[in-house]
């Protein structure tokens, strides 16, 4: 066990947009929101997965929603609390901990807001690793873990409890009514059990945010090129670098969906790269190869400072870094290709894992 | 009949101003020294272009002023407002205080009068809860006597506005007119956080505005000068002295913009990076469409975090005052720092006993400048070393704010530029316009007035085509009523986003329309 306070929580932050690879959500809103609480509460405890005694319930903690919205209507910090509720007295059991589902964006900072609140400890692990759009891209729902119950709850004060089917269904529902109840809304989602958690979470991934997170900004103090030890830190490659010349933009099916031209400097220069993303990025090639394909991360970085750049933020003339990161194995089995990988997102090539294309280029 | 105009812009080193005719053409230039007071300066500036243009007084219709104050006035945090805070959103938002993330200096100053209520909307227009009337008016009782400029700030006003114009009414009826009031979707967009800042620090500055606009119009008055007076803002685009006072943080960072409007003019460029060598420091833009490349960035003024869009400037140590150090080995480092004003007292070229780029460029008699002979006993391989590294600095970083490998034109203004040559790596061609020591007051002389909007449109309700359109007419619409010819807008900005996961092709749009001053 150890506290988490205001500087780890700057750190995490930027470790949270590193691994939202251009997507969930702008950290900025739940860092400021974990800073407050740890401000008004107190510093939260973090807890290594092995602390957690295997029959204790936990309940992880997210937003649900458009990021865009979050940033305007920022939450009242009782809504995670009031959908808490709602589960503990659902399931007649105390909650132990809180966790992320989703260590990318926003929604890695709010459990710490929330658990803050709550003076209960945060499990260091989350269900993705990195961001990702829907309910069921977890790796909770790989092992057969049920989304629902889950209780969606607004700043107004409705809590909404859901029992579905499956967890397609617990998506579905649970969109529709975030909209109704304005866009934003907050979870209490996938309760489990110490010892699934052990087995289907992603471990120590708070740790590795933050530890990316006082990378960059140590080496932004001392003006060097933070992205080498980044890479390090997270067995990643560089994929290209260059200059943003162009975005194209549409929304289907509510996803902000696009692709933008790199073209290439220095080692890449005469080649580009074509980022395709929805709300996150998920496929970066050039005219002859794939680079990086999800489930894998890939990661647009300023070339300046090393900061992630969301895809909001891409902007024409941007410089940046491109770079690629191994997903966690359990998102590289069949079952996770299927859920996550490229042609579920529309994109038709199969999975190839970032080490083989890289080494496939050196060959 | 002829008219002419003046333009003056205040810099970190020098104030410069310039008259033109109504058809754009120099009529007379001046630089003099930035006062510490900045106004002292101005009025300086103003007096003596007007003495040596020799032209008649009264044929001066117009005066652009881009300046310094308000953005002095944040950073030394001095002669701010007493202001209060008014955050319409509870019971959302209360996880994020306002003025959270402020330094705590300027939190002390500006968060003695904070307050939240209920009200606001949903994303899509609907209201979250009804706006608390009642406690806004205990709230404007309770701040009587104690608050002079108020901001006001509503969950998703850049959609609907009417709780922030409700709770501006409540005030204005208790406090009376002479309380400013600062409206956040006048001000911003969406972005509660950075919105509501920004709105916080424009009712900090309004006094600022006001007692800078009184003072310029009244300096002119004195010389006889009943012109209309205008101010620079952040776009490159004008204000009218009326809504300088009521928007004073948008005159934030007129000053890059002006340097690149006016090269632009100069240049008859519209597509080109821009150069600027100052004393201190060389400021490199884009210019796309005649307009300066916005920066993509979150900025933050006086350490407050802010959505304004800002100029993407790249600025570097290496001006014409900077210093350059040679070692016993004969090794040299340029800068950062440099001798600014102080360049014809302490540069070799006048006498002085520091080297600069200055005695560099005039050592190799790439410039004449000084006293050549001061600069003789200089060893001349070493000079051509540093000489090449100071072009390749500028080299880099114009390539650096390129979108592609291909030459493209480069504009060389401000004051140092005489020290560069007249071919550069990745240049298409190298342009020093005349009269490019003063680009930025001739920049804010010529500028256009704008009008914009930025808000959230369903676009299932009109269809795309149309709602684009609509967007347009608002921004023109907003262009018109801030004094341009109706007859002559271009939109020169316009972006949509999707916003994501919403439902209806919920899109942000921003239109921005600009031209030049009606003629009546």
């Amino acid at each position: 066990m150890r506290f988490i306070g205001k500087e780890e929580i700057e750190n995490i932050a930027i470790g949270a947009a590193l691994l939202g690879t251009g997507g969930g959500g702008d950290p900025y809103i739940g860092k400021l929101m974990a800073l407050q609480a740890v401000e008004d509460y107190g510093p939260i405890r973090l807890l290594s997965i092995d602390e957690v005694p295997d029959d204790a319930l936990i309940v992880p903690s997210a937003m649900m929603g458009a990021p865009t919205v979050m940033v305007e209507k920022i939450p009242n910090g009782e809504e995670a609390v009031a959908a808490f509720k709602a589960m503990k007295e659902y399931l007649g059991k105390e909650i132990f901990a809180t966790m992320p589902i989703e260590a990318g964006g926003v929604n890695s900072l709010l459990p710490l807001a929330l658990a803050a609140r709550l003076g209960l400890p945060v499990i260091d692990a989350d269900g993705m690793g990195r961001a990702f759009p829907e309910l069921q891209m977890v790796t909770f729902y790989l092992d057969g873990v049920s989304a629902t119950p889950m209780v969606l709850s607004d700043e107004k004060g409705n809590n909404l409890l859901l029992n579905t089917i499956n967890n397609m269904w617990a998506e579905r529902i649970a969109r529709t009514a975030t909209i109704e109840m304005g866009g934003s809304v907050m979870l209490s989602i996938y309760p489990m059990d110490g010892k699934t958690v052990k087995r289907s979470a992603i471990h120590h991934i708070l740790t590795l945010e933050e530890k990316i997170g006082r990378t960059i900004r140590e080496a932004k103090e001392r003006n060097e090129d933070p992205i080498e030890e980044v890479l390090k830190l997270t067995n990643g490659h560089r994929l290209f670098k260059g200059k943003v010349t162009d975005i194209n933009r549409k929304t289907e099916e509510g996803f902000a969906k696009g692709t933008a031209t790199i073209e290439g400097v220095e080692d890449y220069k005469e080649d580009e790269c074509f980022l395709h993303f929805q709300n996150e990025h998920l496929l970066a090639e050039t005219k002859d190869k794939v680079l990086c394909s999800t489930p894998d991360l890939i990661t647009v970085l300023d070339s300046d400072t090393g900061m992630p750049i969301t895809t909001e933020g891409l902007k024409y003339g941007a410089r940046c870094v491109v770079i690629g990161m191994p997903a966690n194995p359990k998102w590289r089995t069949p079952k996770g290709i299927e859920v996550a990988g490229p042609r579920y997102f529309g994109y038709d090539l199969d999975f190839t894992p970032l080490e083989d294309l890289v080494n496939k280029e050196w060959n | 009949m002829t008219n002419y105009r003046i333009g003056i812009d205040v810099g970190g080193t020098h104030t410069d101003a310039v008259i033109l005719d109504e058809f754009y053409n120099v009529i007379s230039v001046v630089k003099s020294p930035t006062t510490e007071d900045v106004s002292t300066g101005i009025y300086a500036a103003m007096k003596d272009v007007v003495a040596s243009a020799g032209v008649p007084v009264e044929k001066i219709k117009f005066a652009m002023l881009g300046t310094t104050h308000c953005t002095n006035a944040i950073v030394e945090r001095k002669r701010l407002n007493n202001v209060a805070v008014i955050r319409i959103g509870a019971p959302a938002t209360l996880a994020i205080k306002p003025l959270v993330g402020v330094p705590e200096d300027l939190k002390a100053i500006l968060g003695k009068h904070v307050y939240i209520v209920r009200g606001g909307h949903e994303f899509d227009g609907r209201e979250i809860v009804e706006l608390d009337e009642q406690h806004v008016y205990e709230i404007a009782n309770e701040m009587k006597g104690k608050v002079d400029s108020v901001a006001i700030t509503s969950v998703f006003s850049p959609v609907v506005n009417s709780h922030e114009t409700r709770v501006a009414e409540i005030v204005a009826e208790v406090l009376g007119d002479d309380v400013a009031l600062s409206l956040s979707n006048e001000i911003g967009s969406v972005g509660l956080i950075e919105r509501e800042n920004a709105t916080i620090l424009n009712a900090a500055i309004v006094n600022v505005a006001r007692s800078t606009a009184d003072g310029f119009v009244q300096a002119l008055q004195k010389e006889g000068i009943h012109a209309k007076v205008f101010f620079g803002q952040n776009d490159g685009t004008l204000m009218s002295v009326e809504y300088t006072v009521k928007y004073p943080i948008l005159t934030i960072a007129c000053g890059p913009t002006n340097s690149l409007r006016g090269a632009s003019y100069l240049t008859k460029q519209s597509d080109a990076i821009v150069v600027d060598v100052g004393g201190t420091t060389t400021d490199v833009g884009v210019l796309i469409g005649s307009f300066p490349r916005q920066s993509s960035l979150a900025v933050e003024i006086g350490g407050v975090r802010t959505n304004f869009r800002m100029p993407d400037i790249t600025a570097i140590g290496l001006g014409g005052g900077t210093i350059i150090r040679i070692a016993d080995d004969g090794s040299f480092q340029i800068g950062p720092d440099s001798v600014g004003h102080l360049l014809h007292k302490k540069s070799l070229i006048f006498g002085g006993d520091t080297l600069t780029t200055t005695d560099v460029a005039v050592a190799l008699g790439k410039v004449e400048l000084g006293d050549s002979s001061l600069v003789n006993h200089l060893d001349n391989a070493l000079l051509e070393k540093i000489y090449s590294h100071m072009i390749e600095m500028v080299e880099e970083t114009v390539d650096k704010m390129k979108t592609s490998s291909d030459p493209v034109p480069v504009i060389l203004v401000g004051g140092g530029s005489i020290l560069f040559p007249a071919e550069l790596k990745g240049a298409s061609v190298v342009i020093k316009p005349n009269n490019s020591g003063v680009a930025n007051a001739i920049g804010s002389a010529i500028s256009q007035v704008s009008g914009q909007i930025e808000r959230i449109f369903s676009m299932n309700e009109l269809g795309r085509e149309k709602t684009l359109e609509l967007a347009k007419e608002m921004a023109r619409q907003e262009a018109i009523h801030a004094g341009a010819d109706p007859n002559e807008l271009v939109i020169v900005d316009f972006e949509d986003v999707p916003l994501a996961y919403l439902p209806g092709d919920a899109t942000k749009i921003r239109a921005k329309s600009a031209g030049p001053l009606a003629k009546n």
